[in-house]
C-alpha cells in the first residue's frame, strides 16, 4: 500500500485548491473569497472593461471602504476630492458588476481584514486574497490567506483564479504562556525582531505551540497579520475551538446541518504529525517583555527596558549604514534607553490592533488617568461594529474622559491615507505594522507596539513600560 | 504588455537594503485612480525635500538618470505593501530592470506582471555591477539568454520560465489563465 505523504496545513489548503497544475508553469490556484477595497481597485476594473469581460463570481467578491476614508465623520468629503472620487469610483465598479459593497454608511464597514472575520467570511480551508498585503491576517482562522497587486486583482475578478508557485513551509513554535501586560504584539515583533524583514520571504508561516493555543482569536489575527513584516507570503493557524467559538452565529458563518458539515471539514485542517517543515524557529512565549520599534523597518525592534543598539557593533557594512541611517531618521542616539522617549501622538488602530480586546486592553490603562499634556491620542476601531461594540461596553467615555480622540472606524494613521497623519518630526507609538520613513506622514517617527505600550504612552507622554500601569 | 528581448542602458545604483514600497511611492501618491502618472512621485521624500525641491545628492537627481533604465538595489528589493503603484511609478519614470541582491514576494510578482524584469544577483557580481554603473558603463539585458553584461559584468541570471516567456512574448497571464476556462468551470463544480 503506498504510503500518504504527511502533509502540512499550507499543502493541504493548497492541495485542494489547485484547478491546473503543469509542469514549467505555476499552478492555476481557485479563489473562495476576494476582498477588495478603494485604492488597489480602480485600475482593475478599467482593465476588466477595457478587455469587455465581466466579474466570474461576484458572489465571492466583497468591498469595503477603509483606506482613504475620514474617522472625524461619515462624509467621505472630509477626507478630500480624491476620496470622493475613489468612493465614487468603488461604488460605481460594485454597482456595475454586482459585488457586495460595505460602504459608507454602512454599519459593517470597517478595515477590509477586519470585517471579513467579523462577518463570519473569512473560514477555515478557504482561499483569501485581497489587493492588499495584510491579507494575511485571515489566516488565523486557518485560511491561506495573501495579497497580491492590482493586476492580480484583475484576474480574479475575471477568473476567479490565481496564477501562484507553491511557497515552502516555515513553522513558528511559540512555546509557553505569556505573562502579564505583554501581548501577541510582542510575540509577533519579537519573531520579526529575530528573523529579519526578509526572513519570511518564499515561505508561509504556520504559527503553533501553547502560546498560540492560549491566544483569542484577536490575539492571533495580530499576530498573522504581520507575517507579511518577516517577507512571508502567509500565516496560518490550525483552527480549533477558540476558533469555533468566535466563528458561530456570525452573519456568514455556516448555522445548523451545514455547521456540523462544515466543522467535519475543518477538523481535518491541521498539519500531520510528522509532517515537513522547509524551516522552524521556537519562541520562549513565557521570556517575552513588551516590544517596542526604535527603527525604520519591523525588525528593528527590541524589549522595551533596552537601550538604542550602536550600529558599531553591526560587522555587515550595508546592515551599518541602514541602522545609522534608520536612527538618524528616528532622531534617536545609540545606547540612549528606549523607556522615556518623548512621544507626541498615540496611535491605537488598524488591521494589526482596533479589535474589540485591543481597545478593551487600551481602555484599562486610560481608565481614571489623563492624556498627557501635549500629546495627541488617536483611538480608531476597525470597524463601525467594533465602535458600535465598544460603545455599548462604555469603552469609549473612558477614552475621551481620559482626553483621548474617538474616531469613526478606518485605516486612519496607520497609512495617513485620509488626513490622519503625523507632522514631519513628531514621534508616535503606534499600534499599526509599519514604521518605514513616512509611513504615517512625511519625516514621521513611528514606534511600534502594543495597545497597552500604547495606552501607556499617552498617559506617560513617553515611552513607557506598560506593566507599571496595570492594576496587580 | 510590451514585449522584452533585450535592453541596453546605463545604470543608476540605489544600493540600500530592504527599500520598501512606501519609500518607492508614498501613499499619499495613491490616491489615483490611474496607472499612469506615477513616475513623477518615484521616491519622493528621497527626491525632494520638503518644499518640493531635488535633493541634488540623491542619485535619481542626477544628470543623466533619464537615461538609464536600469537601477541596482540592495537586499530584499520592494518589501512592504503589496501596492502594484511602486511598479507603475518605476516604469513611469523609464526604470525596466531592477537588478538586486534579492527582492520581496510580492513586488516580483507585480513586476513580472507589468513588463518590469526583477534580476537577483550574488554579492559578487552585485559589487561589480554597481561598480560599473558608477563608471558610467552601459548594461546589456539580454532576456532571451538570460545573461546580464558591462563592463567587467558577465553574468547569467535566474528568473521563473513561465514568467520569461509571457515577457518575451509580450503575453500577459491572464490570457493564459482564461484558455483552462473549462478547467475552472468543472473544478467549481465539485468545489463547494
Ligand atoms: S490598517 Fe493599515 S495595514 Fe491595515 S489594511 Fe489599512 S492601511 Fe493596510
Amino acid at each position: 500500500m503506498a504510503t500518504v505523504k504527511p502533509r502540512t496545513l499550507y499543502d493541504k489548503i493548497w492541495d485542494s485548491h489547485v484547478v491546473v497544475e503543469a509542469s514549467g508553469t505555476p499552478s492555476i490556484l481557485y479563489i473562495d473569497l476576494h476582498l477588495i477595497h478603494e485604492v488597489t481597485t480602480p485600475q482593475a476594473f478599467t482593465g476588466l472593461r477595457k478587455r469587455g469581460i465581466g466579474v466570474r463570481r461576484p458572489g465571492r467578491t466583497v468591498a469595503t471602504a477603509d483606506h482613504v476614508t475620514p474617522t472625524i465623520s461619515r462624509n467621505v468629503a472630509d477626507a478630500g476630492p480624491m476620496a470622493v472620487q475613489q468612493i465614487g469610483q468603488l461604488e460605481t465598479n460594485c454597482k456595475e458588476f454586482g459585488i457586495r459593497l460595505y460602504g459608507m454608511g454602512h454599519e459593517r464597514r470597517g478595515i477590509v481584514h477586519v470585517i471579513g472575520p467579523a462577518l463570519g467570511l473569512t473560514q477555515p480551508g478557504l482561499t483569501i486574497v485581497c489587493g492588499d498585503s495584510h491579507t494575511s491576517t485571515h489566516g488565523a482562522f486557518g485560511a491561506l490567506a495573501f495579497g497580491i497587486g492590482t493586476t492580480e486583482v484583475e484576474h480574479v475578478l475575471a477568473t476567479q483564479c490565481l496564477l501562484e508557485h507553491k511557497s515552502l513551509n516555515f513553522g513558528v513554535d511559540f512555546d509557553g504562556n505569556l505573562r502579564p501586560g505583554v501581548t501577541a504584539k510582542d510575540m509577533i515583533l519579537k519573531l520579526i525582531s529575530e528573523i529579519g524583514v526578509a526572513g519570511g520571504t518564499g515561505h508561509v508561516f504556520e504559527f503553533m505551540g501553547t502560546g498560540i493555543d492560549a491566544l483569542d482569536m484577536d490575539g492571533r489575527m495580530t499576530i498573522c497579520n504581520m507575517s507579511i513584516e518577516a517577507g512571508a507570503r502567509a500565516g496560518l493557524i490550525a483552527p480549533d475551538d477558540t476558533t469555533y467559538g468566535y466563528m458561530s452565529g456570525r452573519d456568514f458563518a455556516p448555522s445548523g446541518a451545514d455547521w456540523d458539515a462544515a466543522m467535519e471539514r475543518w477538523s481535518a485542517l491541521h498539519s500531520d504529525p510528522d509532517a515537513n517543515y522547509d524551516r522552524t524557529v521556537t519562541i520562549d512565549t513565557g521570556s517575552l517583555q513588551p516590544m517596542i520599534s526604535f527603527g525604520t523597518n519591523p525588525a528593528m525592534c527590541a524589549e522595551i527596558g533596552t537601550r538604542v543598539p550602536d550600529p558599531e557593533g553591526i560587522s555587515d557594512p550595508a546592515e551599518r549604514a541602514q541602522m545609522v541611517a534608520a536612527l538618524k531618521y528616528m532622531g534617536l542616539t545609540p545606547g540612549e534607553r528606549l523607556l522615556d522617549q518623548q512621544v507626541d501622538v498615540v496611535f491605537i488602530g488598524s488591521c494589526t490592533n482596533s479589535r474589540i480586546t485591543d481597545l478593551r486592553a487600551a481602555a484599562s490603562i486610560f481608565r481614571d488617568r489623563k492624556v498627557r499634556d501635549g500629546v495627541r491620542a488617536l483611538i480608531v476601531p476597525g470597524s463601525q461594529q467594533i465602535r458600535a461594540q465598544a460603545e455599548s461596553e462604555g469603552l469609549h467615555k473612558v477614552f475621551t474622559d481620559a482626553g483621548a480622540q474617538w474616531r469613526e472606524s478606518g485605516c486612519s494613521m496607520c497609512i495617513g491615507m485620509n488626513g490622519d497623519r503625523l507632522d514631519p518630526g513628531q514621534r508616535s507609538v503606534s499600534t499599526s505594522n509599519r514604521n518605514f520613513e513616512g509611513r504615517q506622514g512625511q519625516n514621521g517617527r513611528t514606534m511600534l507596539a502594543s495597545p497597552l505600550t500604547a495606552a501607556a504612552a499617552a498617559i506617560t507622554g513617553k515611552v513607557s513600560d506598560p506593566r507599571t500601569l496595570l492594576e496587580n | 504588455m510590451k514585449k522584452f528581448e533585450i535592453l541596453v542602458s546605463p545604470a543608476s545604483c540605489l544600493d540600500r537594503d530592504d527599500i520598501d514600497t512606501d519609500q518607492i511611492i508614498p501613499a499619499r501618491f495613491l490616491r489615483t485612480t490611474e496607472r499612469t502618472g506615477l513616475g513623477k512621485n518615484l521616491f519622493e521624500d528621497w527626491r525632494f525635500d520638503g518644499s518640493g525641491n531635488p535633493k541634488p545628492d540623491f542619485v535619481l537627481n542626477r544628470p543623466g538618470t533619464a537615461d538609464a533604465h536600469v537601477l541596482i538595489g540592495g537586499r530584499n528589493f520592494g518589501c512592504g505593501s503589496s501596492r502594484e503603484h511602486a511598479v507603475w511609478s518605476l516604469m513611469d519614470f523609464g526604470v525596466w530592470v531592477v537588478i538586486a541582491r534579492s527582492f520581496a514576494d510580492i513586488f516580483k510578482k507585480n513586476s513580472l506582471r507589468n513588463g518590469l524584469l526583477p534580476i537577483p544577483v550574488d554579492a559578487a557580481n552585485h559589487a561589480a555591477c554597481l561598480e560599473a554603473a558608477e563608471a558610467g558603463a552601459r548594461f546589456r539585458i539580454d532576456l532571451q539568454a538570460q545573461t546580464v553584461t558591462a563592463a567587467g559584468v558577465s553574468f547569467g541570471f535566474d528568473v521563473d520560465p513561465f514568467a520569461r516567456t509571457c515577457l518575451l512574448d509580450g503575453v500577459d497571464d491572464l490570457e493564459y489563465i482564461l484558455k483552462h476556462d473549462d478547467r475552472i468551470a468543472e473544478f467549481e463544480k465539485q468545489h463547494s
